[in-house]
């Protein structure tokens, strides 16, 4: 097989993948306008991606905000613009870092399990169990983890932006001894409501796109335990480096 | 009951049903025969609409499913079981809350009730001392026997059996098709069996179909099966009884 078939079979596969994961979320969003609503169904969902998450959630920020404050603070020092630490350190929290790690959190702790166990339904006929017994797989599966995710990034989200600012505040004013007034002033000044929005706006797409793909990956399962192993790995792969891209492409849009 | 014509799948370029024409009759058991890897789950998983046919159609309650959407299968599904070769029971729900699981989803009835019939059910296939246990605690036969009173639970008009008796002990298959019988009985089921053992035929079939090389090539009551002129019914009948 010469390279050129490699490549052009590699692509087809993207692209195939590209619109089955989009397909699959539009029928995963359409069908929970379609009763029964499953509302026990979204709580649980919601606990397990959300309330399940947040210690992860927190310890993340926290020494993201806290290694954030001191490294920007060595760049700061180099032009004499300390003060500003505060503002840049929110900025950058609430603008990438806060949405971006929150959603790579929630993709190895829930999405990685969400993959796995629509797989090992998938591989165990569960899945065809369902639709036996008159039951849409989508809708019962996917339609409530989908809102649930919906739901609880942007409230992760806002918990991270709080706890790495916080992270971030205590280096600044203790380890770095900057006054704790200039740093929440710049905070203040920096700092807009645009910039906390834009973060939790990312945030409610990637809660979206992260459990579509895992989703998809887990219930088009085939193989065996291999191929679950398999699809989840795929799953984590390609909505952590999907987060990445697609927040680049935000953050154009958005500034 | 059920009306095959000319059903043709192919995976891969590879034909697996080459034609299949077959009636079922209501109320009665059919076994389909064939060797292993002939495409037997094949065509039943086509009755049911899981898989989708490349021609050909499949008569039932004169709609042909071939051509039914998903929406309208599910209509379709609530009048035809399946009882699945590993039982597919949902690995988080005790035997008990599987069986209540189709209840919930179809019927508006108190808990309470729900758990009355549940409790039939488990009672009808011998179940019921095993209600609060999770399926991987289950034996074989045990989880096969669980499936059934789920699949029962949709009061199904028909039920399809893929391979119940594979991977049981001779008194276990014997004991599971008894069962078969029985509930095929109390609820006036029509069954149709996947199996590749002859002599469980013979025991409890009305009818016999033989799938070979993606054709049934013998349909008949096991009577008439036994004194087939078909090359392969003969062979298949020789080394089974052997």
């Amino acid at each position: 097989m010469n390279l050129f078939s490699l490549l052009g079979r590699a692509f087809l596969k993207i692209l195939s993948d590209c619109g089955g994961i989009f397909l699959f979320f539009l029928k995963s969003f359409i069908y929970s306008f379609s009763p029964p609503y499953r509302i026990k169904l979204l709580i649980k969902h919601m606990e397990f991606i959300g309330v399940k998450s947040w210690l992860v959630v927190i310890l993340t920020s926290l020494f993201s905000g806290m290694v954030t404050a001191y490294q920007v603070n060595i760049a700061l020092a180099k032009v004499g613009s300390q003060s500003i630490l505060g503002g840049v350190v929110a900025l950058t929290l609430t603008r990438e870092l806060g949405p971006v790690l929150t959603a790579v959190v929630v993709i190895a702790r829930a999405g990685s399990a969400i993959s796995a166990e629509l797989g090992s339904m998938r591989i165990t006929e569960q899945i065809d169990a369902l639709k036996i017994m008159a039951i849409n797989p989508i809708q019962y599966l996917m339609s409530p983890r989908l809102w649930a995710a919906i739901i609880v990034l942007p409230l992760l989200t806002a918990i991270s932006d709080f706890v790495g600012i916080a992270g971030g505040y205590v280096v600044g004013t203790f380890l770095l001894h900057i006054d704790p007034g200039l740093l929440t002033a710049r905070m203040v000044d920096m700092v807009e409501l645009k910039d906390i929005m834009s973060g939790i706006v990312k945030s409610i797409f990637f809660g979206a796109f992260l459990v579509t793909v895992c989703g998809y990956k887990g219930y088009y399962a085939s193989g065996g335990a291999e191929g679950v192993g398999r699809a989840t790995t795929e799953a984590v792969v390609i909505s952590t480096v999907g987060i990445l891209v697609s927040d680049y492409i935000l953050t154009t849009l958005f500034f | 009951m059920i009306t095959i014509k000319e059903l043709k799948k192919s995976f891969n370029g590879l034909e697996v049903l080459r034609g299949v024409n077959l009636s079922i009759p209501e109320g009665k058991v059919t076994f389909i025969m064939g060797q292993s890897g002939t495409g037997k789950s094949v065509l039943l998983k086509h009755i049911v609409g899981l898989l989708k046919p490349d021609s050909g159609e499949i008569w039932f309650e004169n709609k042909d499913i071939t051509k039914l959407s998903e929406k309208e299968l599910q209509k379709i599904r609530r009048k035809i079981g399946f009882l699945f070769q590993e039982g597919a029971l949902f690995d988080s729900m005790t035997v008990k809350e599987n069986v209540m699981f189709p209840l919930k989803e179809h019927f508006k009835m108190p808990k309470s009730e729900m758990e009355k019939t549940a409790e039939e059910l488990l009672s009808a296939v011998d179940l019921l001392s095993a209600k609060d246990k999770y399926p991987s605690e289950l034996s074989g036969g045990m989880k096969k026997r669980a499936a059934l009173a789920r699949t029962l639970a949709l009061r199904p008009q028909v039920v399809l059996f893929d391979e119940p008796t594979t991977g049981l002990d001779p008194i276990l298959q014997v004991s599971i098709l008894e069962l078969i019988k029985n509930l095929k009985e109390k609820y006036n089921l029509t069954c149709v069996i996947v199996s590749h053992d002859l002599n469980l035929a013979f025991k409890f079939a009305d009818y016999i179909a033989f799938l070979h090389q993606g054709v049934i090539i013998e349909v008949g009551t096991p009577g008439e099966v036994k004194t087939s002129t078909n090359e392969f019914v003969k062979k298949f009948i020789e080394s089974a009884l052997v």
